[in-house]
């Protein structure tokens, strides 16, 4: 989230669209139904009427899969009414850069931008840069009339979204389009803002980063990033999704988002040099400039004294991706599949269940030799050797459990999707022979050092010269119990020498070595400071010469009366709660809505005859506002150019969101485009040779396959179930797998509600009772009536154990994923059904589970 | 001596069922093997261990959106409660009344026949006694008299997200529930408290209450067990009144 979930409150529209918070996220709904009862508009764009539907002012249909055939028409609305926030799109947005004279869009060339190339399904972006003058800044046009601006682009571009060819892609009524752009395009004005919320409905698709980026311009245009009750807002699925990432779960990124290292960068000095963004724009901040202090503070903290400058600091010992590797989600189990590898850890997750293609999932696990899981619960990934149509005599994978504790039985940070890090306390001990995730690693390390420590072998760099001071050590040198507060003191980062201020005379020590790092501002990249994840500088604090852990904050004190709390807990980055909110006041810094003012610079003098500067939340860097003489800074201070990036060039499927069909589409024809049906640089050659069987990963076959399918989340349970399935309460209240139809076709293939059916698609079938419901409807599409079914992936043959849970949807969807983040299309793939079975009498309330069940 | 009463204010209802869970998990009753019947509403009804559910209903509206109807249902210790009056007479000490709370409570502990059981059942508007067999007494809901004594509030209305569920004095309460009214009112006018002088759980709805559920309103008393019934309550009614 660029803003935070109390920060719902402050929006005059809020639009959700690829998600539905009222299931799945229902603490959410609080502050919605508080900016609602004040006036605000709720929209919701759902394939089906949600829960979160039946609380709108305003409900839309969609096709599955359209979002930016809905949303280019939006921009081609604001645009052509002049609907926009011409200052804000003006001073702080892109829109007046002129792009390279070459540059053509999918208009000129029937449905790809310049640069593609058909033989390799890639793009060559050279014309998708900016003009430059002579010092190597873009070349803008303020009135944004000149015909290769960015402005102008967008305009031509989006013209071809008119609203019958929207509502022809979309399904959606001409008259709920039409209402639901004016309701958006009200908050225009600099007194009025609106939010979006989306998950997994606008990441899971081909398309998946486009569709987020469409409405990043939108809100642009608008003038809602940065603003209290604005910006866009990533509703994330897990209490701690966010933090994950921010520690550098995910394959391309290091913590902090810093790029993972790639094989050709050798040298700790060529990822810099390769690496850093570099900007020509005097007024940008260009706030990743300062990336080598951040890589090198990083290596401090994970190999300590033994990161010297001599030996890089052990930027050998960092893994590194090959060039060009995707080692996302899909590619590593394709290679498991393959049998690329031999073991395993699957830590707190149930890819059998909750893997996009999971029977091939399940499959490539008995290509194994070994897997370890770590979990609380046994589930159908740890137990697959014996799952459905699994003969264990088959399957040579040698499997371990390890009991992990639950979140109340340990002590540690939580990042909510608002960036908030909030300190959690143990409520009791683990319970068995179950250990937190951190004491399971620290056995582990200490063993695999162990072994490389007395037996030697390949590489042992990385592991034996690993900083490991998380608390007292027994006699073997093994870490008793791993203490947080003290991986939280090497994440916030250290002073690792005396550090002192020589601009001054004498030189004035500035850090004392074994001193916290106030904040990211104090790190250095010559070694003398360490930080694990510099966005968490500043999350401990020294006072007094104590620790004292930020996160631990629990202030209510609420000044600005946005809701912004800045004393509870903490937010990255240096406590800010509101991201980019230099954007919300105008040049001179005055908020451009003064009732919600989120950062308002004060110009008066202080006693030392300074400008008191700014007030409110902290501010995105603390250079004065952009009109400030010499001093200025423009509001976007992570983008090399300092303003927002309506034009991404950056991206590998275009510089501007098209709409392509998903890549299993109902419809003949991709109105936008005659030759390019689906986004055209999926890597699907590559995912079909990596599964070694084409008609596994999807099928077009409309005729076979006539119905979309889409999924989603129940309230009552969470992810692939492994944790929410074992507890009676909730598996009570939705007992088994099912799937969700409109009436029109249920009435077709004759199923009533409760029947048995039988769910078809290219990758396998599933059998559960149907729930015919009028929260679904047919949609007129191309002429065609086109239906879309619904069903939840929380379910597993596992749990219950007598398997009437049914089993995972997954097995369903298709194994492709956006060409930029990988993410597989599991909201939009194509089905037939059969009804199988009348309804069954219900089960008489015989058996009483227990609270938890066996 | 005015009690408790509960707001429940359908238009904050997202259907989350945290109340559902939070009355479980507060009163450790056990689940049931359910299965899925073509409707989220599970289990399919109140029983003897399930005193909070949320019940889903929906309509179509031809051209229009269709309509999902949220009810969060549960006893109304009403303010007379009927259950009472057959009790005393056909079982008696199987329902008391906190004289501090007002909170109607069954004791599952007291036994009594199934048919004794049918009438008491039948006598309540809102078709909230549930019977169990194995044990021969009746459950629902407590009010969370336990928690209430001790200044907290009852696990569903703790547990709600939206704040669709408000508990406290009931004229303050009441005071709440019209003050509430009128605001939705401005938008909805078929907005309306459902039986807020009988009852201390009210609900506020926008649509006729039998869409929400059949028994969201009083029914009327029918048929011949609630005859008998009402014949028993007459007795009973008239030991209230201290006629006799």
């Amino acid at each position: 989230m660029t803003n935070h979930w109390i920060d719902l409150k402050n929006a005059d529209v809020i639009l959700v669209m690829g998600a539905n918070p009222a299931a799945n996220h229902p603490i959410s709904m609080k502050w919605v139904t508080r900016a609602q009862e004040r006036g605000s508009k709720l929209i919701c764009v759902d394939p089906r009427f949600t829960q979160t539907a039946s609380k709108a002012d305003l409900y839309a249909p969609i096709r599955s899969g359209t979002d930016i055939a809905f949303l280019g028409g939006l921009i081609h609305y604001l645009i052509s009414n002049d609907l926009i926030f011409r200052d804000y799109v003006v001073e702080y947005t892109d829109a007046p850069f002129l792009v390279h004279p070459d540059f053509k869009m999918p208009g000129d060339l029937g449905g790809v931008f310049s640069g593609y190339s058909d033989e390799t399904s890639k793009y060559d972006r050279k014309t998708w840069a900016f003009q430059v003058d002579e010092k190597g800044v873009p070349r803008r046009d303020p009135t944004l009339r000149a015909p290769n601006c960015v402005f102008q682009l967008l305009k031509k571009h989006y013209s071809r979204y008119t609203i019958d060819k929207v509502v022809d892609i979309t399904g959606t009524p001409k008259e709920k389009v039409l209402a639901v752009y004016e309701a958006i395009a009200s908050t225009h004005k600099p007194d009025r803002v609106a939010t979006v919320c989306y998950a997994m409905g606008w990441t899971q698709h081909t398309v998946g980063v486009q569709n987020i980026r469409a409405f990043s311009i939108v809100q642009l245009l608008l003038g809602n990033m940065g603003m209290a009750g604005g910006g866009v807002n990533a509703l994330r699925g897990e209490g701690n999704v966010q933090g994950s990432t921010d520690h550098g779960l995910l394959f391309h990124i290091l913590t902090g988002y810093l790029p993972s290292p790639v094989a050709s960068m050798d040298s700790l000095k060529d990822y810099i040099t390769k690496l850093t963004p570099r900007t020509s724009e005097p007024r940008s901040v260009n706030w990743w400039g300062n990336r080598g202090k951040y890589i090198t503070s990083y290596l401090k903290a994970v190999y300590g004294e033994k990161a010297t400058k001599e030996n890089d600091y052990g930027y050998a010992w960092i893994p590194k991706v090959d060039d060009g590797m995707k080692a996302s989600w899909l590619a590593i189990f394709a290679k498991m599949y393959l049998g690329s590898f031999d073991g395993f850890f699957c830590w707190g997750m149930n890819p059998a269940n909750s893997s996009a293609g999971a029977g091939k999932v399940r499959e490539a696990l008995g290509k194994l030799k070994w897997m370890v899981a770590v979990d609380m619960f046994d589930h159908e990934t740890a137990s697959f050797w014996r799952g459905p149509g699994v003969n264990p005599k088959d399957i040579k994978t040698e499997v371990f459990l390890l009991p992990a504790c639950s979140s109340v039985e340990k002590e540690g940070s939580i990042s909510n999707s608002g960036r908030v890090a909030q300190w959690r306390y143990k409520a009791i001990e683990p319970i068995g022979q179950s250990k937190s995730d951190a004491d399971i690693l620290n056995e582990l390390h200490f063993r695999v050092k162990s072994l490389y420590l007395k037996g030697g072998g390949k590489f042992a760099d990385p592991i034996v010269n690993l900083t490991w001071d998380y608390g007292e050590k027994d006699a073997s040198g093994k870490v008793k119990h791993l203490d947080v507060q003290k991986v939280a003191g090497e994440i916030n980062g250290y002073y690792t020498e005396d550090v002192y201020d020589q601009t001054a005379n004498p030189p004035k020590l500035v850090g004392k070595r074994g001193d916290l790092v106030t904040n990211f501002v104090s790190l250095r990249d010559d070694g003398t400071t360490s930080s694990g994840n510099w966005l968490y500088c500043g999350s401990l604090a020294q006072k007094d010469g104590k620790i004292v852990n930020q996160m631990e904050r629990r202030g209510k004190e609420d000044a600005t009366g946005l809701g912004l709390y800045p004393n509870w807990a903490w937010a990255w980055p240096v406590n800010r709660r509101v991201i980019y909110n230099r954007a919300s006041v105008d040049p001179n810094g005055n908020p451009w809505d003064p009732k919600r003012a989120v950062l308002k610079w004060n110009a008066a003098l202080n006693d030392a005859g300074k400008p008191i500067g700014w007030q409110g939340d902290i501010p995105d860097g603390p250079a004065p506002p952009l009109a400030t003489e010499k001093e200025g800074k423009l509001p976007f201070i992570m983008k090399p150019l300092g303003v927002g990036s309506m034009f991404g060039p950056g991206l590998g499927d275009g510089p501007l969101p098209e709409h392509y069909e998903p890549m299993e589409s109902p419809v003949p024809a991709n109105l936008m485009s005659k030759k390019y049906r689906v986004n055209p640089t999926i890597p699907f050659e590559k995912f079909q040779a990596q599964a070694k069987d084409p008609s596994f990963l999807f099928s077009s076959d409309f005729k076979k396959y006539p119905y979309v399918g889409t999924t989603y989340r129940l309230a009552e349970h969470w992810q692939s179930g492994s944790m929410t399935r074992p507890v009676a309460w909730l598996l009570e209240m939705q007992p088994q797998m099912f799937v969700e139809m409109d009436p029109d076709l249920a009435a077709q293939k004759g199923i009533r509600n409760g029947d048995m059916v039988t769910v078809i698609t290219a990758r396998g079938q599933l059998s559960c009772p149907a729930l015919v419901t009028v929260r679904l409807q047919p949609m007129m599409v191309q002429g065609k009536k086109i239906h879309v079914i619904g069903m939840p992936w929380h379910f597993g043959w596992q749990h219950p154990a007598d398997g009437s849970g049914g089993d995972s949807v997954n097995l369903l969807v298709p194994f492709v994923g956006d060409p930029n983040a990988l993410i597989p299309e599991s909201k939009a793939f194509l089905v037939n059904l059969v009804k199988t079975a009348e309804k069954r009498t219900p089960t008489p309330p015989k058996k009483a589970l227990q609270g938890r069940e066996g | 001596m005015s009690g408790y009463s509960f707001l429940i204010d359908t238009t904050r209802c997202t259907a989350c069922r945290g109340c559902q869970a939070a009355c479980k998990q507060w009163n450790q009753n056990p689940a049931m093997a359910t299965t899925q019947q073509g409707s989220y509403q599970n289990p399919p009804d109140l029983n003897a261990n399930t005193f909070k559910l949320v019940r889903f209903s929906e309509e179509s509206v031809p051209g229009k959106d269709p309509k999902t109807f949220f009810f969060p249902d549960q006893c109304r210790h009403c303010v007379y409660p009927m259950c009472k009056l057959v009790a005393d007479k056909k079982a008696p000490g199987s329902i008391v009344i906190d004289p501090r709370t007002r909170a109607v409570i069954f004791n599952p502990e007291v036994k009594m026949s199934a048919q004794t059981f049918k009438e008491i059942r039948e006598i309540c508007p809102f078709d909230i006694p549930r019977y169990d067999e194995n044990t021969s007494g009746m459950n629902k809901c407590t009010m969370c008299n336990d928690r209430v004594r001790e200044g907290l509030q009852p696990a569903c209305v703790q547990a709600c997200p939206t704040g669709a569920m408000s508990f406290g004095d009931r004229k303050d309460i009441v005071k709440q529930a019209r003050g509430r009214l009128a605001e939705v009112r401005r938008t909805d006018r078929k907005a309306a408290l459902v039986d807020p002088e009988a009852v201390r759980v009210i609900y506020l709805v926008t649509d006729h209450p039998e869409k929400y559920h059949e028994f969201a309103s009083a029914k009327p008393l029918t048929g011949m067990t609630r005859m008998a019934a009402i014949k028993g309550i007459l007795g009973g009614l008239a030991a209230y009144l201290g006629l006799s």
